[in-house]
């Protein structure tokens, strides 16, 4: 009876298991961003997976009821079989295989962003997340920690000529034009944080003293959520900011409708 | 001071415990020690499990219970976490498992050191004191996640980043300390004081687990020991080791030039050989109970302690897998994904090896050997997830979801704490010579076994929906589809139950301790040396004559020819008594 | 089954035996398994973990040193004589062995004497190294090198001290293991200490 229950449960867990995975009732958010592949890596690790936990479960259920106690038997003196388990190892490779190799590739293009990118700059601080666009020039200009003022929180160089076209957009949002593919320099004022935004799939840590990099390509034009991944203090869960992914002609304008450092710091007043 | 028997060259024994005080409180017994080291623990992990309902009560009715604030949420999370993983975990399996088996299972009469090793408890005691101090001093304890990533723990914004911090970190401290004290002893003890006969192929894997947990422990330790000293004094004396120069709240920081990163690197040196430091003796422990309670040898023993080994070296190089998405150099990324996944190689022989153990076994379903079959199931369950995560590119989707949550706690929440019941249900009337309630033991068995998986099964796919870890109240996240709230209204409930059917276990102990169905010496029938010892074992543990010689393997059970199911280590084989009685 | 007859009268088929005959062990001061003092292994253990601790600690500080704002910061010429002050200490430790090993009474005590009392000495050159520092004006929060160069000498000076209680007890009941392992210890620390500074020196 207690081992029918045992055997049951196994089954039923399992059961569970694999309904939560094929119905997608809880699954990620619809993808809008070119790491689809990570999708379905998922999904073919949820199947390597999933035959060694339906087999060792299916396994276990059975030696536990048909092998209980209380018929009368002895056990099966049975100590050892190498081949069954160097059998057992090498299936256990060709699993790991399997997954790593594609897992592997993705990586690869995963930190090598392509050629032709846009470089956004992201500035966390407890907790805000800022953006600075390059401007015509396509060079951010240099900016640190150290020369933070209440008016000048990126920390910019305002003489370098460089940063004078900068678009510097504080508390977001962060927008994008669909298609291009984008990658991030991130910084950050005080702790780490960490850039998500579960439709891009991708996250990267933001860490006070270093630039860190992650690229991806929005595919689906409209509205996103960044939210902070790494704890940060106690306003972390609050640290959710928005994501604009629009079509080219409109991402150009509205870069144009925010003021560059020049016109910011000639005209204070014209910073938001 | 030792028990000395005419002609028998006999181990050193600590003093005999003369009054109440060396018997209960300051004693060197071994076994005592064990005790101490089970009751502080649960204790603390009663603490941590209440913690934990805090937070399973804002996230299932978020707003509702205006006494969980965010700062005593992020609290809850991080006191939760780090009493789970070091006081509770770490300090039972090796602690408690490590002073009552090592010696009972080698034939010893202690400890190498008995005086070290009680200097080791009291150690340990005082820092979990040190640890409950901390919730009771201005600002509470330290609220930065168990992970102490700096520089958030030690600047303001976090809770308790003024004495909490403080108090955690030189609790750590003392418990790395304490913890050296006892691993001193069980790697001695086992290297050492084995009995006449016991090999170390002889050993039954509980004592090899619990060894090799040991010496990664004390590889391992160390560097969080240098991380929390550098970080205390990154606090206390304004050293910058891993805060760079940073502003906050618009105010520039007197802090230059330190590498955060260099801490997460300190600490998942050890962060990663923990998780087996834990795992290792449980597996050793449910490695016994399946070969007793299935009245059937453990399936491939050498390649058990070949994946023991192996899988004890390979947790040294796979540490970076806790830090793809940090900002670490992302090549490291291709190499540490290949080394973590190759550790699933000897991490499946051993489910492979305790399952086949099971084929064709006389399966008694007491309840340890319950509790051993959850630990098979949610150990394996854990680590197919660890393959998710374990391969870099899916860590970017997954880490610092609630994935990565759900993960962890199938691993180290559930299948080392079944393991640790296992083990209580098994051992508990070898330390007090009466049975527990096998009535009960069954009911705490399903609704432990069935809520926690009802808990973490769905919490893996409220982590694939995008849900981060560590979030006071997500209803502001837009991604997150609304029968997620319900789903955590569900987890909450069902953790409430599991909780509260912790009670029965805590009854079924304490009364089983008094009246208890007497065990008798050997209740299971096991073939180990601690049950050859008088139970309970009396100090100095084989009483007055020499302590058994061992004459082989601990897994002798159903022999074919033999009338009974089990032959002791103890009991000479043919060719010995051919021999005329072998090293006796 | 085949491995049954295989196993008959054999204790098992994975009964290797092999791999330390099991001892029935014994004294801390005498052999178990392995053939040396229990005593001994415990400290040569010891001083694994205390290894980890110093390679811990200087991986740190290579990890810093790599940084490119790194400035390295005036070592105080006391060290030098607390080096030495530290080699004589290990020396006298050793000498006090030698006798004991002949059971040569009086030159034991006073080696054992000598060795701690230098042990202290050391100590005391070493705050005195912090002072002289501290007057530079270089605290533990002045720049990374200076807060590495306290945290390496305060561990060390750690180690030291608590090797000066088992001093204590070893000098109240001197046996010939007991000096071994005190200096065992203080060799250790005194190798150690070499590697630390030449570190500090170098960089």
């Amino acid at each position: 009876m207690q081992a029918l229950a045992v055997a049951f449960t196994l089954v039923a867990m399992i059961g569970a298991t694999i309904i939560l995975t094929v119905a997608k009732v809880w699954w990620f958010a619809p993808l809008a961003s070119n790491w689809g592949s990570l999708d379905t890596l998922i999904v073919i690790t949820f199947a390597v997976t999933g035959l060694a936990l339906v087999g060792v479960n299916l396994f276990i259920a059975y030696a536990v009821y048909y092998h209980r106690a209380g018929k009368g038997h002895k056990a099966v003196f049975f100590v050892d079989n190498p081949r069954l388990e160097w059998g057992l190892i090498a299936a256990t490779t060709v699993g790991i295989v399997v997954l790593l190799g594609p897992g592997l590739y993705y990586y690869a293009q995963l930190i090598r962003p392509p050629r032709d990118h846009m470089v956004v700059e992201v500035l966390t601080q407890q907790w805000l997340w800022s953006y600075r666009y390059p401007g015509q020039d396509g060079i951010l200009g240099p900016a640190s920690t150290r020369r933070f003022t209440p008016a000048n929180q990126f920390g910019l160089d305002l003489q370098a000529p460089a940063s004078q076209d900068d678009v510097p957009v504080l508390g977001g949002p962060l927008a994008l034009p669909v298609g291009q593919p984008v990658l991030l320099r991130m910084r950050s004022n005080d702790v780490i944080h960490s850039f998500y935004v579960p439709e891009f799939r991708v996250k990267w840590d933001i860490v006070p003293g270093m630039v860190t990099e992650l690229w991806f390509t929005p595919t689906k034009t409209g509205e996103f959520q960044v939210i902070c991944a790494e704890l940060c203090g106690v306003g972390h869960y609050s640290m959710v900011g928005k994501v604009v992914v629009m079509e080219p002609a409109a991402f150009q304008k509205w870069l144009s409708e925010h003021p560059t450092v020049a016109q910011i710091f000639a005209n204070p007043k014209a910073q938001r | 001071m030792a028990h000395h028997s005419p002609g028998y060259h006999d181990h050193y024994v600590g003093p005999e415990p003369r009054s109440w005080w060396t018997r209960y409180v300051f004693c060197q017994d071994h076994k005592v020690i064990g005790i101490q080291y089970a009751l502080t623990a649960l204790f603390v992990g009663a603490v941590g499990m209440v913690l934990s309902w805090g937070m399973r009560l804002q996230l299932g009715f978020p707003g509702e219970f205006s006494f969980i604030d965010p700062s005593r949420y992020y609290q809850a999370v991080t006191q939760h976490g780090m009493i789970m993983v070091i006081y509770l975990l770490t300090a039972f399996l090796l602690g408690t498992f490590g002073n009552l088996l090592i010696p009972l299972m080698l034939g010893a009469r202690d400890m190498a050191f008995p005086f070290v090793n009680m200097l080791s408890y009291w150690v340990y005691l005082l820092s979990v004191l040190v640890l409950l101090a901390s919730f009771f001093v201005p600002g509470g304890p330290t609220g930065g996640g168990w992970t102490l990533y700096p520089p958030q723990t030690i600047l303001k914004g976090t809770p308790g980043s003024d004495l909490g911090i403080v108090l955690m970190l030189v609790s750590l401290i003392l418990f790395i300390i304490g913890f050296t004290m006892g691993g001193l002893n069980y790697v001695t003890t086992v290297l050492q004081l084995r009995t006449k006969g016991m090999t170390l192929m002889r050993m039954p894997l509980a004592v090899w687990g619990i060894f090799v947990a040991t010496i990664l422990a004390l590889l391992a330790f160390p560097a969080l020991f240098v991380g929390c000293v550098m970080q205390l004094l990154d606090r206390v004396a304004g050293s910058s080791f891993f805060i760079p120069t940073i502003v906050q709240f618009g105010q520039l920081q007197p802090h230059e030039g330190g590498s955060p990163l260099l801490f997460q690197h300190l600490f998942w040196y050890f962060g990663h050989p923990e998780v087996y430091i834990v795992i290792l003796p449980a597996m050793g422990v449910i490695s016994e109970i399946i070969a007793v309670h299935a009245r059937k040898p453990i399936f491939g023993y050498p390649m058990m302690v070949l994946s023991i080994l192996l899988i004890g070296a390979l947790s040294f190089v796979v540490w970076a897998h806790h830090m793809y998405t940090s900002g670490m150099n992302p090549y490291f990324g291709f190499l540490f994904a290949v080394s973590t996944l190759i550790v699933a190689i000897p991490s499946a022989v051993k489910v492979f090896n305790w399952v086949l153990t099971l084929w064709r076994g006389n399966i008694h379903l007491t309840t340890p050997m319950l509790f051993a079959i959850a630990f098979l199931n949610t150990f394996l369950i854990g680590g197919l997830t660890g393959l998710f995560l374990g391969n870099v590119v899916l860590d970017f989707p997954l880490q610092d979801t609630y994935f990565v949550v759900a993960h962890f706690h199938m691993v180290m929440g559930v299948a080392a704490i079944v393991a640790i019941f296992a083990g209580i249900y098994h051992w508990f009337p070898k330390v007090t010579g009466r049975m527990m309630n096998e009535t009960l033991g069954k009911i705490h068995f399903w609704a432990t076994f069935v809520g926690t998986y009802a808990i973490f099964l769905p919490m893996h796919y409220i982590g694939l929906t995008g849900v981060p870890r560590r979030y006071y109240d997500f209803s502001n996240l837009q991604f997150v589809p609304e029968s997620v709230h319900s789903l955590e209204r569900f987890i909450t409930v069902v953790a409430l139950v599991v909780g509260v059917a912790q009670l029965l276990f805590a009854y079924n102990l304490v009364h089983s301790i008094f009246w208890g169905k007497p065990s008798g010496q050997n209740p299971w029938h096991a073939a180990t040396l601690e049950w050859v010892a008088p139970t309970p074992a009396p100090h100095g543990n084989w009483g007055p004559v020499p302590p058994p010689v061992v004459y082989r393997w601990p897994y002798d059970y159903s022999v074919p020819g033999e009338v009974e199911d089990f032959i002791p280590q103890n009991r000479p084989t043919l060719q010995t008594q051919a021999a005329g009685g072998g090293g006796e | 089954m085949p491995q049954v007859e295989e196993r008959e009268g054999l204790g098992g088929v994975h009964d290797r035996g092999g791999w330390g005959s099991g001892g029935g062990g014994g004294d801390s001061e005498l052999p178990g398994a392995f053939p040396l003092p229990t005593a001994k292994l415990g400290v040569w253990i010891l001083l694994g973990v205390a290894t980890v601790i110093f390679s811990a600690l200087v991986s740190a500080y290579l990890v810093r040193m790599g940084l490119p704002d790194w400035k390295s910061s005036p070592k105080p010429g006391l060290l030098w004589l607390n080096t030495a002050v530290l080699a004589l200490s290990s020396l006298s430790f050793q000498r006090a062995l030698r006798a004991a090993r002949r059971a040569e009474a009086p030159t034991v005590r006073a080696g054992i004497r000598l060795g701690g009392v230098l042990g202290m000495l050391f100590i005391a050159g070493q705050l005195r190294a912090w002072g002289q520092l501290q007057s530079l004006g270089l605290g533990v929060s002045s720049n990374p090198s200076s807060s590495f160069f306290y945290l390496i000498t305060a561990l060390h000076g750690l180690h030291l001290l608590g090797g000066l209680v088992a001093w204590a007890v070893v000098s109240r009941r001197p046996t010939p293991l007991r000096i071994e392992l005190c200096a065992l210890y203080w060799h250790f620390l005194l190798a150690v200490w070499g590697v630390l500074y030449g570190l500090l020196l170098l960089t």
